[in-house]
């Protein structure tokens, strides 16, 4: 089975709820109890990774470092009134990375004993020997003071794992109804539950243990008119967090209600999974018979549920560093950020534009206490006032811009990928300034206020997007008027990050996130959040995407 | 573990269906070795292997059911997975979809589908592919970005119904991103093959290092309606969503018949039977075709036979899943494995030579749904796009957003080409007038 075949899983974020396949090789299905069983003690996995650093050492390694994971996953999907699938996986094992005269070399195993990671340790060396013999560029290699012995857990209050399936499948259920009460003729729904417990060691005289939470309750509800042959679906406004089970308790104090005559709410921390539900239904059934958007320049208000999609793309990608630099031009491309274009100080954006890049907000799913190479995680500035400032960096990078310390964004989906750069959370500063949505709209004459996130396409150096939404109103002096349908708007990344016009204020500050940022080849995924405020921007051009066949 | 034989793997599931205490009972047990290795600015980033087996083991008691894995074969493993899957599946809910598990089959013989060169693919086979395609550019002065993938494997099933299936499968993929040094052209090539002594790393890298530098300094024309020749990765892709993926991806029955797909009939039903498409389309699915082999068994057990999907622009079936073929009373098809449309004689340089004015697209990426009521996507042309007139091509042009749907693309047909593999399919490359591009890019 190819690893796509479980990546085939971000269907989700192009807006159908697809059904995974069994698990990769290195996942097994196991009892939903074995995921409340505890792994191995820290006593026992220092030793483990001891045993393989020395072996590194001993081999010619000048650094190694050892990641010996066990990932605990919970899917559950249901359609309508039934359950289609529950999955609970474990999978565990160990990778090791080395590097050899400046190679690198990595290996893993799935066989967790003393003398089989000595044994793995020394083919990561005899795979840094052999890529030697072809390397143009050796590794520089940051900087790292060893911690010690440390450790650092998502903070949540219960594990999701803890939760009876049947109270899992339960709320989808009972999400479903509301939804199909409420208009929709059919909704497909499901529960991400992911637990990676990583135990991080290296020569430099880390021992890092962790253990890593996050979830994701989603929906797609779908209405059709058979007269007309027409569909609409409407997706859930939750996001991927970095929490546990209780996002799914409902708090009014972690909702924020969207502009007047939108009958939209956003979620910050805590989400109401059957409200969404219910208005997912009564407005995938309103989408039916929504006016067509007249095409034409509009300010947009987005919202942040919107938003971080966006930001994704056009801010996310293009400053990762290894794509400025060409690692990934065969697959996802380069950037238009090169160090060339950074060092003429053009502007990215307006004044208003303020990026933060990060790893350490609490609920977000990008939040941990160090990455996966032992480097303590931290917050730093991407874009200052319109000026892009600074790129995503790992250790063997961080030279390359001068700087002395890794960012702290190495990543790797499991035990047996090898870590690799990997976007942090990307966020928007909100304005300083006091503003809420309300506000925003009054002081927009010919605009369309967007809400969730839809179609998403841009270009391989990211300059040229489209971009969809959930919902889409009309503004017109100052006022919501009416929603709207078959809108996507078109731009270039500095054109529209130029045409920002300030944002709304932290209290209307929310995340959006996917679990499924793919990279790579052989892709691997990664968890990434995107906060902002409700944002404006000034004269953009929508389209209307309805056709005829 | 090596791909066990038929009878060594046969052997392993029987085992495992002895020790079963279920109502019904299925064992599949997958094998796969291969490698790959990456390249970045003409040299090897990284290099990896795999070579796994694994067992999946579905019980069933009424309509509950339960699936568990192992990947070692020792019998207390073997014992305790059967165990465990029965152990989920009396926890499960009933499934109000159940169908009984299918009985013995009749598959056609594929040996086809397996190559003995590409199962016998070392890290030197893919160094030195990749090797030749680095100096190739580093002769040129250009770089490169390149991927290479093999596995060769097998999947084995049997049931306590008496299914019983075998067979063995290989595959190699190659794709490279040759740029210039000045960042104004860029070139692509990809490719993929059953057999890997068909395959020649520096012949593709070749093709992509002339994409890039004829692309430099492309020109800006107005985005609108023009006729486009879309080569077969500008139709397929083995790493991204395509036109044709999304086109052949909707013809699930279910879908249809519910109501939310471009096949739904206004007032309920679907469109099966009628002309949807241009009538020189026609396509159908063949595990057996030499160039394309493929499973001879979808994931269930079912058979998969030579299906016509479209002929002559006319939908003729529609694939779903078991329980909704009951349901509907519909032919029982699994989803194909890969399809293959049908074409003429001329090559992409012959339509060229065909057409007055219009654009010669390489590549379409980032190909994400915009509308699936008319299956709208949206996208942008990639790695190599030209300005065609008088039948040449005269200059390379900056990269568009396009915003179509494969069903309007498929009524404007002008000429279709001879068809070549790419993503385990067989796609010609198509004249078509009227595509619309809504935006320029700077992407190079």
């Amino acid at each position: 089975m190819k690893r796509r075949d479980f990546v085939g899983l971000t269907g989700l974020a192009a807006g159908g709820l697809l059904l995974p396949s069994l698990p990769g090789f290195s996942y097994t299905a196991v009892d939903p109890a074995r995921l409340l069983e505890p792994g191995a003690d820290v006593i026992v996995k220092k030793r483990l990774a001891d045993a393989a650093l020395n072996a590194a050492k001993t081999a010619g390694a000048s650094y190694a470092d050892v990641r010996i994971g066990r990932s605990l996953n919970q899917y559950v999907f249901t359609r309508e009134k039934q359950v289609q699938n529950i999955v609970s996986t474990e999978s565990y094992g160990v990778g090791i990375r080395v590097l050899v005269d400046g190679c690198w070399g990595f290996a893993s195993t799935s066989v967790v004993t003393d003398a089989n990671l000595a044994a793995t340790a020394r083919a990561a060396v005899d795979i840094a020997k052999a890529n030697r013999k072809v390397m143009k560029e050796p590794v520089q290699l940051a900087a790292q003071k060893g911690y010690g012995e440390v450790s650092w857990k998502t903070p949540i209050q219960q594990s999701a794992f803890e939760v009876p399936v049947k109270q899992k499948v339960d709320l989808l259920l009972a999400a479903n109804a509301a939804a199909l009460d409420a208009g929709a003729n059919y909704i497909n729904s499901g529960l991400f539950q992911v637990n990676e417990q990583k135990y991080f060691a290296s020569t430099d005289g880390s021992y890092i243990d962790q253990d890593v939470h996050r979830l994701w309750p989603t929906f797609s509800a779908t209405a059709v008119d058979t007269k007309s042959g027409k569909f609409r679906s409407r997706e859930s406004l939750s996001a991927p967090v970095g929490l546990g089970y209780e996002y799914l308790t409902p708090n009014t104090a972690e909702q924020v209600r969207g502009p007047q005559g939108t009958d939209t709410i956003g979620y910050k921390l805590r989400y109401d999974m059957l409200a969404d539900a219910a208005l997912a239904g009564k407005q995938a059934k309103a989408k039916l018979t929504m006016k067509s958007v007249t095409p034409g320049k509009y300010d947009l208000v987005l919202d942040p549920g919107h938003l971080g999609l966006t930001i994704h793309e056009s801010v996310g990608h293009p400053t990762e560093l290894d794509r400025v630099l060409g690692y990934e031009a065969n697959f996802a491309g380069t950037s238009f950020a090169t160090l060339e274009w950074k060092a003429k100080n053009l502007p990215y954006g307006s004044k208003e534009v303020n990026i933060v890049a990060d790893k350490l907000q609490p609920g977000s799913v990008g939040n941990v206490g160090y990455d996966d190479e032992g480097v303590k995680t931290r917050e730093w500035d991407i874009i200052k006032d319109g000026k892009l400032v600074n790129y995503q960096k790992i250790r063997d990078q961080a030279h390359i811009v001068g700087q002395k310390e890794s960012d702290g964004c190495a990543y790797a989906q499991s035990w047996e990928d090898v870590q690799f750069q990997r976007m942090p959370n990307i966020s928007l500063r909100p304005g300083k300034a006091k503003m809420s949505p309300d506000e925003m709209v009054k002081g927009v004459d010919k605009g369309i206020y967007i809400a969730g996130a839809g179609s998403f396409s841009i270009d391989q150096q990211r300059f040229n997007f489209q971009f969809g939404g959930q919902l889409f109103f009309a503004i017109e002096k100052g006022k919501i008027t009416e929603p709207l349908e078959d809108v996507a708007y078109q731009s270039n990344t500095q054109e529209f990050w130029g045409a920002c016009a300030g944002s709304c204020d932290q209290s209307d500050y929310r995340l959006f996130g996917t679990f499924f940022d793919g990279k790579g080849q052989p892709s691997q995924v990664s968890s990434v959040s995107h906060g902002s405020a409700t944002t404006r921007f000034n004269g953009v051009n929508v389209i209307n995407t309805a056709r005829k066949v | 573990m090596p791909i066990l034989s038929k009878d060594d793997a046969q052997t392993i599931l029987k085992k495992v269906l002895s020790f079963s205490t279920a109502d019904e009972c299925e064992v599949s047990l997958n094998g796969q070795i291969g490698g790959n290795v990456r390249s970045a600015r003409n040299t090897i980033s990284t290099a990896g292997a795999t070579d796994n087996v694994s067992l999946a083991v579905e019980s069933r008691f009424g309509k509950r059911s339960g699936v568990a894995t192992c990947n070692e074969f020792d019998e207390a493993t073997l014992r305790r997975c059967v165990q465990r899957a029965e152990e989920i599946a009396k926890l499960a809910p009933e499934s109000p979809e159940y169908m009984p598990l299918l009985g013995a089959q009749q598959y056609q013989d594929n040996s086809k589908a397996f190559a003995a060169a590409t199962a016998a693919i070392d890290p030197d086979f893919r160094a030195r592919q990749m090797g030749a395609s680095t100096a190739l550019c580093d002769q040129k002065k250009v770089s490169s970005a390149g991927f290479l993938v093999d596995s060769a494997g097998f999947l084995a099933k049997r049931n306590s119904k008496g299914l019983e299936a075998y067979q063995q499968f290989t595959n190699l993929e190659f794709s490279v991103t040759v740029r210039t040094p000045d960042g104004t052209g860029s070139g692509y090539a990809a490719a993929d093959y059953t057999d890997a002594s068909k395959f020649d790393a520096a012949r593709l890298t070749r093709v992509a290092a002339e994409k890039a530098s004829s692309s430099m300094k492309a020109r800006a024309i107005e985005p609108g309606k023009y006729t486009v020749i879309l080569e077969p990765n500008a139709l397929v892709s083995n790493v991204d969503t395509s036109l044709m993926a999304a086109l052949m991806g909707s013809f699930d029955a279910r879908n249809a018949d519910e109501g939310r797909s471009f096949l739904s009939k206004k007032g309920g039903g679907n469109r099966k039977g009628e002309k949807l498409f241009d009538e020189r389309v026609t396509i159908y699915s063949d595990p057996t075709n030499a160039e394309i082999p493929s499973l001879m068994f979808s994931g269930d057990g079912r058979p998969q036979k030579r299906v016509t999907w479209i002929e002559k622009g006319v939908v003729k079936n529609l694939y779903s899943s078991r329980y909704w073929a009951q349901k509907a009373a519909i032919p029982d098809l699994p989803r194909p494995g890969g399809w293959i449309m049908e074409g003429g004689t001329q090559s992409t340089a012959d339509l060229i030579k065909g057409t007055a004015k219009g654009i010669l697209v390489t590549r379409l990426w980032y190909i994400r749904p915009v509308d699936p009521q008319t299956l709208l996507y949206t996208g942008l042309t990639r790695d190599g796009t030209y300005y065609i007139e008088n039948g040449q091509i005269k200059f390379p042009v900056k990269n568009f957003r396009f915003n179509e749907s494969p069903i309007i693309m498929l009524n404007n047909l002008e000429a279709i080409g001879k068809p070549v593999r790419l993503g385990g399919n067989l796609v010609p490359p198509l004249k078509i007038r009227d595509f619309t591009f809504t935006s320029l890019s700077d992407a190079v």
